[in-house]
This record gives structure tokens, sequence and C-alpha cells, in this order.
């Protein structure tokens, strides 16, 4: 028997390893894109693919995002497994229309006939300096369309395994990736994905008694650490790891939340519209007689994601978190 | 060496990246939009095909008066008719071989119903019970596309994946004069291009989008004129003369299919009827325009053709006229039953298997269907 060594990996390696894997498992996986060929992608994730593959299996495209889903859209049809990078979240909106009025309704446009095995990667999120249009959380329009997975890792060993299952699923998956933490390490043993919550499943990151923090993505991390802070407060903060938005686990969040009865919903996503108002709303629909206070959420404000010096006013921090915690009516215990 | 002291030796050169590119004269369109019939040209053309064409013109213009009255008579939500294109949108369909794509737009289901997918299948979109009543595999008949130009990057993908999996498949992707004004038209030519994919863009210019003019369109020579801006050649042909318009699509299909890339075909064509059954044409265009091309109808150009060459008589127009009325009369019979709904279908093939939030949902809808039944019978 063979022992693996467990080393630490950061996510972008993670990621790479995903797609060396899947495309070595499967001759119908293609990665396309801006930059993904020679350069490897600006964040790297694709790094050595097309040395590998050939640049008929990894392949830089032209400059035009709608073109590059759209020609997945075709490949996709003709049996191919598309993985496509949008290089930032803010650079995928060109390619809105093919993702809404195709990708995610073709299977159901043509009753199952014409499904669309197409992976949508998309480096999101803020917190890493990024100049405009650079670090935006476009999480709650793609939740707004039906008939797409939308997933984001928060570890090392996610990234890995859901993005092998992104690429296997026969649905679009837009795959939502942290760019913020894309240089995180973890220990990660690579030959263990089995590991890995499948997509759909949340995941309790930290079991705590007090509250739960609903959260997902590159604010995972920050809730982490607010609920270590929290033991200063007497707080034992249970953290769920939301993991997929689409389709969401209902049973794992409120389970949580009925052992605890107090919720907060954190993410960098703007509060008005974002995906806090409709997880607490199913909460409360769920856990309403378990609740000791409402929901309540810390997000990004609503406003058009700020300058790279002025960012982390912006951006869900362990104090903002602990304000909303400390709002949870603990005095009505008293 | 300072600036001053160089003067002497300065020859203006290049700079060092550029390199000439393609030349651009070879994929220039030709000044007048090729034409076969009533010309030399025609004399060389297969009778046999020719008959054929002009029987299927006859039907396509049946099944295009057909589906405008089914609009009347409430059978169709609407439709937009391909009456006066029937050229183009039959030597699409006759260009292709079987194990080639074709990718319609929303106007193109006559090129469907001649690419032999069932008529009552392809007007399901229109009729409302469902948005793609074909299973696109059986005839690769891509899903008609309601937004514009959109299905043009899929016809590039298609055919370059079919390309590196070694099949030498040809995709055909229609589209009209206002779609050229899209993002995806240009993305679409320009990826088609960059790769070599084997793509034929066929654009009708009927010469309105709904009732948009040509000339607030585009400011371009003519639309054929935009492939050489992607390094592709444009062709122009009279979208009315349908022995022209297939020969320059067979050729344009051949090309792609040995390898020599995309090609863009510009057809000049004019939609006689209004945009859809909900639109009125009047508000835009004169009556002496909409004559001035019934003269120019590819039903007339062909039967004149064949007329004169005494490659059809009389019996044979009336035989033409008999397949129509058939053709016709069956699609009427079938349309005229109603369709059958079943409401869980709304909930089967959002995903591959429902999200535990659809099942929820599905099963809301089955217990107010059974509450809607017992009401009924209670």
């Amino acid at each position: 028997m063979t022992t693996v060594a467990v080393k630490p990996a950061t996510m972008a390696q993670a990621l790479t390893r995903a797609l060396r894997d899947a495309m070595a498992a499967d001759p119908a996986v293609h990665v396309l894109g801006e930059d993904v060929g020679t350069l490897g992608g600006v964040f790297r994730v694709t790094d050595g693919l097309a040395k590998e593959f050939g640049e008929d299996r990894c392949t830089d495209t032209p400059l035009a995002e709608a073109g590059i889903l759209g020609t997945a859209v075709g490949m996709a049809m003709y049996g191919l497994r598309p993985v496509v990078e949008m290089q930032f979240d803010a650079f995928a909106y060109p390619a809105f229309e093919q993702l809404i009025s195709h990708v995610s309704r073709m299977r159901n446009r043509t009753r199952g006939t014409m499904p669309l095995p197409i992976t949508v990667r998309v480096p999101y999120g803020g917190g890493i300096g990024g100049v405009e249009h650079h670090s935006d959380s476009s999480e709650a329009y793609y939740m707004a369309t039906p008939g797409l997975h939308v997933v984001t890792p928060a570890t090392v060993a996610d990234a890995y395994g859901m993005l092998r299952e992104a690429i296997a699923s026969d649905d679009p998956v837009v795959f939502l990736e942290p760019k913020r933490l894309y240089w995180s390490k973890d220990s990660w043993n690579p030959e263990e994905p089995s590991t890995v919550e499948p997509i759909g499943r949340a995941s309790v990151r930290r079991t705590g008694r007090s509250a739960t923090l609903i959260t997902y993505g590159p604010s995972v991390p920050v809730c982490l650490e607010a609920a270590e802070a929290a033991r200063a407060e007497g707080w034992d903060l249970e953290v769920v790891d939301l993991r997929s938005l689409v389709p969401f686990d209902d049973e794992t969040v409120c389970a949580s939340v009925r052992r605890t009865g107090r919720a907060v919903v954190v993410h960098e996503s703007g509060g008005f519209g974002g995906p806090g108002g409709e997880i607490a709303a199913r909460v409360t629909e769920r856990c309403f007689h378990h609740l000791e206070a409402p929901v309540l959420r810390v997000a990004g404000f609503d406003i058009p994601y700020p300058p790279p010096m002025l960012e982390r006013h912006h951006l869900p921090g362990v104090d903002r978190i602990l304000d909303a915690v400390a709002r949870l009516q603990w005095e009505a215990e008293g | 060496m300072t600036v001053m002291e160089q003067r002497g030796a300065y020859k203006p050169s290049p700079p060092p990246a550029w390199q000439p590119r393609t030349d651009p004269a070879p994929l220039l369109p030709d000044s007048e939009p090729h034409r076969v019939l009533g010309t030399e040209a025609a004399a060389k053309a297969d009778p046999a095909l020719l008959r054929t064409l002009y029987t299927q013109l006859v039907r396509g213009r049946r099944y295009n008066a057909q589906a405008t009255a089914l609009t009347k008579q409430g059978r169709l939500a609407v439709y937009p008719s391909s009456t006066g294109q029937e050229a183009c949108e039959v030597a699409a369909a006759l260009a292709l071989e079987e194990r080639d794509w074709l990718f319609p737009s929303y106007r193109d289901t006559l090129a469907a119903v001649a690419r032999g997918v069932d008529p009552v299948e392809t007007l399901t979109l229109l009729r409302g019970d469902w948005h793609t009543g074909y299973d696109p595999y059986e005839h690769r008949v891509a899903p008609l596309s309601t937004p514009l130009a959109t299905q043009l990057p899929h016809a590039v993908g298609l055919a370059h994946a079919a390309r590196l999996k070694g099949d030498d498949v040809v995709a055909l992707a229609m589209v009209g004069d206002g779609g050229t004004s899209e993002g995806d038209f240009h993305e679409a030519l320009n990826f088609a291009a960059v790769w070599q994919a084997p793509v034929v863009f066929l654009v009708q210019n009927n010469g309105f989008a709904i009732s948009v003019p040509l000339a607030k369109q585009t400011a371009a020579p003519s639309l054929a004129h935009k492939a050489v801006g992607y390094g592709m050649p444009g062709r122009l042909v009279d979208g009315n003369d349908a022995a022209a318009v297939h020969e320059v699509l067979t050729d344009a299909v051949r090309r792609a299919r040995e390898g020599g890339g995309p090609t863009l075909v510009e057809a000049i064509t004019y939609r006689l009827d209004a945009h859809t059954n909900a639109d009125d044409a009047t508000r835009y265009r004169g009556a002496d325009e909409v004559d001035a091309w019934r003269d120019h109808d590819p039903i007339l150009l062909l039967e004149r053709e064949l007329t004169e060459r005494g490659l059809i008589d009389e019996d044979a127009v009336e035989a033409a006229r008999q397949d129509a009325e058939a053709f016709a009369a069956a699609l009427r019979e079938r349309m005229n039953q109603d369709p059958v709904l079943d409401p869980m279908d709304l909930f089967t093939d959002v995903y591959a298997e429902p999200t535990p939030q659809l099942r929820e949902q599905r099963a809301q809808l089955r217990a107010e269907l059974e509450a809607e039944q017992e009401g009924a019978h209670g």
C-alpha cells in the first residue's frame, strides 16, 4: 500500500490539477479563453495545459467573451465538454446573452435532447487591490438564471473536487473562483477527492452553539476568523460554507440554524437584491419557530465596487460580522 | 551617436512588427449580385435540380400562406413569414449534405422544413406549446433562434468541434440584415475566420429589420463586404434566383468542407409580407416598392426559365400546385388538433436532475392541479 504525501498546495494549483486530470481522463474536455494557452491564464490556472494537451485542447481565443461562450455552445452541441475561462468577473458580462438565452435553457427548450455540459470559470470578488472592473461579486445575476448551477469553493480540496464534478456535470455550471483565495494554502491530498462533499451540499466548517454564520467563497475564511474572535465575547459561532448557491442546501443550513437559533448571512455581494436576501427568506420560512432573532445580513454596500484604496471599508470584515452577531437580541436570553 | 548625427543615415521603414497580411482583392464580392436564371449560365444548370427547386419553392410559398392563415384562426401565436424569400430558404437546405448542420433564425422555419423537419414540430415555438418541438439531432437543425445572431457563434463552435474530431461536417448559419448589426455576428465571423472553421454564413438581406431599412442599419458598401474585414470571402447573390443561391451556397459549402474556411454570402431578397402577422408594413414602405419586387418573385423567375427552356409544361405546374395544396391541407389538419399539454413538463429538463427547490415547486403545482381536478368534479 502506497502512502501519498499530503503537501500544502494553493487553490490555484488545485484548480490546475483538476483541469489537467479532467483533460487526461476525457478527450472531450476542451479549455478555451483569453490568454489560457501560452501564458497559462492571467492567474496561471491553465498553466502547462496547452503544452501538455496541445493548442486544440487548450485554446487562446480572440478577445470576445460572447464569442468564447457562444462557440463553446456549438462545441458542446457536437459532444465536447468545454471549460471556458472568463478572465475577470466584470469581463464576463458580454457573455451574458449567450449564458442566459442559450446556455442556461438549451436543455429545457429542447426537451432534454440537447444538454450543454459547459463549465464557465469566473474569477470573482475583491480584496486583491484590483482596479475598477476587476473585483465584482456577480453571483446574484447567475443565481437568478434558472438552468445554471452556481458553485464556489472556499478550500483547496473543494477547488479540486468541485471543479472535477462541474466538468463532469451534464448541466452548465458557473464555477466562481474566489480570486482572493487563489494563493491560499492548505494540506491537500489530490488522490482522495472523495473526501469532498458533492455539489449541492453545504459544509459545516466550524461547529458552534450560539449562532450560525452562513457564507461562501471568499467570505468563508473571514467568518472563521470572526468565529475565533467571537470566543472572547463568549459566543460560540457555527460557520456554514454553502459551496453551492444553486442548488441550495436548505437541509444543512436549516439544521444548523435550528440548533443555534440565530443566523447571519455574510457575503461580499451587495445586500440589496443579493444572495443574502434569498437565504434569509428561506431560513425564516423554514426555521421561524427556532429563531431567537431576525436573520441579519452582512454584505457589501450597495455601491459600485470601490477603488482598491477604499475597498477594505466595503468588504465584510471581522468587526462588521461581530457587530451583527451582537445585534442578535441576546438580551432576551438574560 | 546622437539623433542629430544620425540624421543623414535615416531611412523611413515600416514598424518592426508590421507584416503584410492577406491580400483583400480576392475576398471582395463582385459588384453585381450573382445571377443564373435568365442568363447564359442557366443552360449549364441541372434540369432536375431546377425542377426540385421549383416544386419546393411552390410548396414553401403555400406553407407560408398556410402558416399565416393559422395565426388568423388562433392556431399560431405569431408567424414571421418568409414569403418572397423562399429561394434562400429552400436553397440553404438543399445545399447541405445529410451530415451537415443548419442553424436557422426565427424566420427560417421553411429552411428547417425543407431539410426534413416535421412542419408541425417546427411550428411549436410559434404555436406556443414548446420552444423547440423537434429533436435537433434528428435532422441536424439547431433550435430556431429568436435572439438575433446568437446562433452564429454556435454554428462556428459546432463546425470547429467537428473539424477537431476529424469529421467533414459543414455548418450553415442563417441571419437577416438586421442581425448583422449585432455583436454576435461580428464575433462569430471573427472566430470562424481565425479558426478557419467550416461554416457558411447566409445573410438574407430582405431590406428591413421589422421597419428599419438597410440604410439605417449599415454604412458598409454591401453586407458581403463585411467579410473582407474578417479575412474571408464575401459573395453577393440575387436571393430571388434559386439557381444562383443554390450555386453560391453549394460552392461555399464545398470550399468549407475542403478546408478552405468560412464564407459570407449576402443574398439580396425581399420580404413580401409584413414582419409578422402582427406587423403593419404600410407604415414603413410603399405599394410601388412591393410591386417592383413582385415582378422579381423567386417562383416567377424560376417558372419563366423552366417554361422557356421547355423543362416544365402546364401539367408540371399543376402537379407542383397540387403537391403544395396537399402539403398545406395535411399541415392544416394536424395544426387544427389541440396540442397535448402536460403542466408537469415545466419541471422536466431544467436540469439533468431537478434541484431540491424544483422538486418542492413541482409538488406545489401537482397539488394545485389535483385541487383543480377535485374542484371540477366536486
